[in-house]
């Protein structure tokens, strides 16, 4: 069954080409099975491919299959060429895995929208578009991968689409994109060209044939990881991201937390062989990754709509894999991606959960008091919180503090600083949403009188991701408990770059330390301002009202982009249009309409005045022209 | 069949059955709508199936031209001459594929003096394929000329209110360019008689002669200035947009598709391979206003308002990358852009056919005037969708092929222009779907209009092809490359062997050459 590791893709993507183009005259329990039963065969496969690997060994091959060629020209080659390898299969498994789940959420979660089959023909597309960029075995055909998703995420952030907010936000997500994508295709010209091969296993091999050198590398790497910082959503294309929380939530859950945006992480992890021979493109990395993680959880602090809180909080998430990865420990930032995936889709579908029982409602200042009536979804929601904030021996405890021991082990004491501080952070509006939402008084009086409980499609899903966020970690525990441990580092050997650093035992027990407390102290100050002393926020905002407004404003970057680059490219546009394509034009017609009138012939003017028109315009662009040729 | 093509003149049919067509509509009685509908329909289909033929029977291993007939006609060289090779052979099957597919758009569109229209259509079918089979300048240049009149005629009657202007200024534009042209066929007929003693106007022989440096120069900028007016090449591309906005959506569709490629394809055709010193010389110039012109047409595509302008700017930017691809005489940029010349008639022909559909439901191209269609004809939100995605070059569609092999080629030519070039990822996605945001997303304009109905039976007819090759030519671009290959190894011969040999530089085994090219090169 494992030979057939290339119908993982092609499943789901037959299947929503069948629901795109019968999906509407369909029953709805028909495309509910079959959208869901696509994935389901999409897991089996991975999970049978996963199962040979592990049987295979360490130096066992990837499983490969080469099914027809695509494009070539010249030197210019690239084929449908898929593999199937330890990395491939990490990420095949939670892509189907976590997918398959939020197939069966969003069973219940759409129950009653009108575009049902719509809806399901995206997912599955998506699916289709996610499974080739993670089992292309050349980074052309992973592009395929790449643009899809973000094509899929920009059709389901607009999925309703006569909202104008979410009409807007799927053009900024595509177009945010497309910058990263554009530097993303530059790098991938300096690799093809230097390289003559497009598949992984050249381009992480170049390097050391000195194919590529440092310079080159350098640049292809950086220009490659900005195409990341767009599709992962860093600093500085992180600004989607945020908007996208228009779209259903089990989308956000699945796009926009456990796997698109995780993308780029992969890609890194992919390419170590390029980016382990660039010091420079490590660290541009590991700084990006670093300062996105504190940047994004400081506006997480103070957001009221639970969304965008998650939102942040996968920026800031996907911050720390790029730490990892860029201190050299793509393990442990794949570890990260991997827990991340449950325990942010957790947490989003238990918000999805709350938004669904209270009709729509996302503003965390009109929730509260939701801990008795929502008695499965409020346990889920807790354990995810528990395991993003890092609580000892959940999973995100594991993760974070592989990435941060690796980074001060490696000597990044700023970055592992900077880490530390976000955990903090991260544990702070974690729980500030727990306590927000959940606990007090029911702050929407008589708005949501009858708040239900989700169905079982609904909470069945939660259960199980709750376990695995509480659950996942034990895949990886720290090397400290000896040489078996950390069994997902170990299965990504020789697959992913990791520079080993080995610390002393005591020095890893005092790092393990400070992630427990910084953990702890986050969620006790949580406590504090939220439950302890509920004036709190309030006054602390009145005390520094301009970092309170800095950070509600988010920085204003959205707005500084706008004022800096869209307005000025629009304006510069619209001024060039009217001076050179149409001024020219009008000036020579006011021209020759006086000279026509002064003339006082029986000339029809509107007629002469529009020849000379034509006349001028065209002789200006001739001799632009000719002058371009000649000088 | 290849017996079956053998026996008969298939060039020749293909490029005159559409002008037989459009006198036999003459003597159709005008009163009967469906009858001459249904004739001009059946003739440009029997064209399509024709050149069909010729794609299939195509070898394409020699890189020399196929199907050739040639005759002599008025004597001293001015030769009936015709033949397909890999430059021309889709350029011909896209012309003979979307002369049906416009005329059948234009069923419910043109309702007035429908006979005429056809007979127009029908002309210019046989004006375009003519260009493309041309193997004798003359012919080239009767063929060129006679497209002119017919697509004169579809603006000039059946356009929009500002018809009249927009007929003047794609006259007055590429007249300016054929009179160049004009003088430029003499000269060559002169100096072949002088350089041989005998009379040819053949484009083969005529690529033999050893012509001096100057006169090179002089000739390149007659042939290149009429070339660029037609792609259009940044800056003389102002007529496109008001002829645009001003022609029915039929002629929009095959202007766009078709007649802006004739551009291309002359430099591809004459303007390189027959002057390769002056092309050599004049590439570095041409090709910063190939890259000024993708950026330049973006932005400005970015701030139209209305639907077709929009359109227009984008063909600018797109065809920008054509003749920067073109200009970076390589083999990936060469394929590249004759790759992309298909996909951009393919995308932005549908692309009028889409605006088309609104404006005959609204009656109106301003975007601002629309809004929420998709909730109305969500079959047509699809189809616009993949359209647009063909445009702004989705990996999968078409134009990421074509696309992707042009950035490479430029690439390797000049890596900052090739930088500059790929700007057009991030523009083509901003203007396009910006304009699908307002057009078919957002809520429903007027929620009571009950104009917006989703396509009916005869629209999806002339749509689904052009989907259905959309991601065909995505998915398996090698079935088209293929038939590229030895033609343009030899075009980048032509081009380049002399003009390495005058600079005293060894001919540089070039990236992509077939075995027998260099074999070629080292007799």
């Amino acid at each position: 069954m494992a030979e057939a590791f290339w119908l993982i893709p092609l499943i789901p993507g037959a299947g929503a080409l069948v629901l795109l183009l019968f999906g509407s005259r369909m029953p709805r329990r028909w495309v509910s099975w079959q959208s869901t039963l696509a994935v389901l065969a999409s897991f089996v496969l991975s999970a049978a491919g996963f199962a040979r690997l592990v049987r295979a060994g360490p130096d066992a091959p990837a499983l490969a299959k080469t099914l027809l060629p695509w494009i070539a020209s010249g030197s210019f080659v690239a084929e449908f060429a898929f593999s199937f390898d330890r990395l491939s299969a990490v990420m095949a498994l939670v892509v189907t895995g976590v997918g398959l789940l939020i197939h069966v959420y969003s069973v219940g979660y759409m129950a009653g929208d009108k575009a049902y089959a719509r809806y399901f023909a995206y997912l599955n597309l998506f699916m289709f578009f996610m499974l080739v960029l993670v089992t292309a075995s050349d980074i052309v055909l992973m592009f395929i991968g790449w643009e899809g998703v973000g094509l899929c995420s920009y059709l389901l952030i607009g999925f309703w689409f006569d909202r104008p907010a979410a009409a807007k936000a799927g053009l900024k997500a595509f177009v945010v994109n497309r910058v990263g994508d554009a530097a993303f295709i530059v790098g991938l010209l300096f690799l093809l060209t230097a390289v003559g091969d497009p598949s992984f296993a050249a381009i992480n091999a170049a390097p050391a044939a000195g194919l590529v050198g440092p310079g080159l590398a350098t640049l292809a790497a950086v220009l490659l990881f900005v195409g990341a910082t767009g599709k992962s959503a860093q600093i500085p294309l992180y600004v989607w991201l945020p908007d996208a929380m228009e779209g259903p939530t089990p989308v956000s859950a699945l796009i926009h937390a456990a796997t698109m945006v995780t993308a780029g992480v992969y890609m890194v992890s992919r390419l170590g062989g390029l980016f382990a021979a660039s010091p420079a493109a490590s660290a541009v990395v590991a700084w990006t990754g670093g300062l996105t993680a504190v940047f994004a959880a400081t506006v997480a602090l103070v957001q009221t709509d639970i969304k965008r809180v998650l939102a942040y909080s996968t920026i800031s998430q996907i911050g720390y894999m790029f730490l990892g990865c860029g201190v050299g420990a793509c393990a442990a930032g794949m570890f990260h991606l991997f827990t991340h995936a449950f325990f942010k889709s957790l947490l989003f579908l238990a918000a999805g959960s709350v938004i669904h029982a209270l009709g729509g409602e996302q503003d965390m200042r009109r929730m509260g008091g939701l801990r008795k009536r929502l008695p499965v979804t409020f346990p889920a929601f807790l354990v995810g919180a528990m395991a993003i904030a890092g609580v000892p021996f959940l999973s995100g405890f594991f993760s974070k503090d592989a990435i941060l021991t690796s980074a001060f082990a490696g000597g990044h004491y700023v970055l592992y600083g900077l880490g530390l501080a976000g955990a903090v952070l991260t544990a702070f509006y974690v729980f500030r949403m727990v306590f927000l939402t959940f606990y007090g008084e029911p702050r929407a009086a008589g708005a949501h009188p009858r708040v239900r409980e989700s169905p079982p499609v609904m909470t069945v899903p939660l259960v199980i991701l709750a376990a695995l966020s509480a659950l996942a970690g034990l895949a990886g525990l720290p090397v400290l408990l000896g040489g078996r441990a950390d069994l997902f580092g170990r299965f990504l050997e020789g697959v992913v770059v990791r520079t080993a650093h080995r610390l002393a035992a005591s020095s890893e027990v005092l790092l393990i330390l400070a992630a427990a407390a910084s953990a702890l102290a986050g969620i006790y100050l949580a406590f504090v301002f939220y439950r302890g002393s509920p004036a709190l926020p309030a006054r602390s905002a009145a005390r520094f009202p301009r970092l309170y407004r800095l950070l509600t404003g988010k920085y204003y970057v959205d707005e500084a982009y706008e004022a800096a680059i869209v307005r000025p490219l629009v304006r510069g546009a619209e001024l060039v249009y009217r001076r050179f394509d149409l001024e020219v034009v009008d000036g020579a017609l006011n021209a020759s309409a006086a000279a026509a009138r002064g003339a006082g012939q029986g000339l029809n003017t509107v007629q002469s005045g529009l020849l000379r028109d034509y006349a001028l315009a065209f002789l200006l662009g001739v001799v632009i022209f000719l002058g371009a040729l000649l000088l | 069949m290849s017996a079956f093509a053998s026996a008969l003149p298939l060039v020749s049919l293909v490029t005159f059955l559409p002008l037989a067509g459009a006198v036999l509509l003459v003597f159709i009685r005008g009163e009967s709508l469906k009858a001459v509908r249904a004739a001009a329909l059946a003739v440009s289909l029997l064209t399509f199936a024709l050149s069909l033929f010729l794609f299939f029977g195509f070898d394409g291993a020699s890189g020399l031209p196929e199907f050739v007939e040639r005759a002599s006609w008025l004597g001293r060289g001015l030769d009936y001459h015709v033949g397909v090779d890999g430059l021309s052979l889709f350029l011909v099957l896209l012309a003979a594929f979307l002369t049906p597919i416009a005329l059948l758009s234009s069923w419910r569109a043109v309702g007035d003096r429908v006979k005429e229209f056809s007979v127009f259509m029908l002309l210019l079918e046989t004006g375009m394929i003519g260009v493309f089979v041309s193997l004798n300048l003359f012919l080239f240049y009767v063929f060129w000329e006679a497209m002119l009149i017919p697509m004169y005629f579809l603006i000039g009657i059946w356009g929009g209110p500002r018809r009249v202007y927009a007929t003047m200024k794609f006259v007055l534009f590429t007249m300016f360019g054929s009179l160049l042209m004009l003088v430029g066929v003499f000269v060559l007929h002169a100096a072949h008689h002088q350089a041989t003693g005998g009379y040819s106007l053949a484009i083969a022989d005529l690529a033999g002669l050893a012509l001096s440096p100057a006169l090179q120069t002089w000739l390149f900028l007659g042939f290149g200035l009429a070339f660029a007016i037609k792609v259009p090449l940044f800056p003389l591309h102002t007529w496109l947009p008001d002829a645009h906005v001003e022609a029915p959506t039929a002629a929009s569709v095959l202007l766009a598709a078709v007649l802006l490629k004739m551009g291309a394809y002359g430099f591809l055709r004459l303007g390189l391979p027959l002057f390769p010193l002056a092309a050599a010389s004049f590439a570095p110039a041409l090709s910063v206003l190939a890259a000024v012109g993708i950026v330049y047409g973006g932005l400005m595509a970015l701030i139209q308002k209305d639907m077709k302008s929009l359109v227009a700017y984008s063909s600018v930017s797109h065809m920008g990358l054509v003749m920067l691809a073109v200009f970076s005489l390589n083999f990936e940029a060469t394929e590249g852009a004759i790759y992309q010349m298909l996909n951009h008639g393919l995308s932005t022909g549908a692309l009028f056919l889409c605006v088309g559909i609104l404006y005959e439901r609204t009656h109106t191209r301003k975007i601002a005037d629309h809004g929420g269609a998709a909730a109305r004809m969500p079959v047509f939100a699809g189809i616009f969708l993949v359209v647009m995605l063909s445009s702004a070059g989705l990996p999968g569609l078409n134009g990421f092929a074509g696309e992707i092999l042009c950035f490479f080629g430029v690439f390797a030519a000049n890596k900052a222009l090739a930088a500059v070039s790929v700007t057009t990822v991030i523009l083509s996605a901003a203007y396009l779907l910006w304009l699908y945001r307002r057009v078919l997303l957002g809520p429903l304009k007027d929620p009571g209009d009950p104009r917006l109905r989703d396509l009916d039976k005869r629209e999806l007819a002339y749509l689904v092809p052009i989907i259905v090759l959309i991601v065909f030519m995505g998915l398996f671009p090698g079935v088209f490359l293929r038939k590229l290959d030895a033609s343009v190894s030899r075009y980048l011969d032509a081009v380049k062997t002399p003009a390495a040999a005058t600079l005293g530089l060894a001919p540089a085994p070039e990236r992509g050459q077939t075995a027998e090219n260099r074999a070629e090169l080292e007799r």
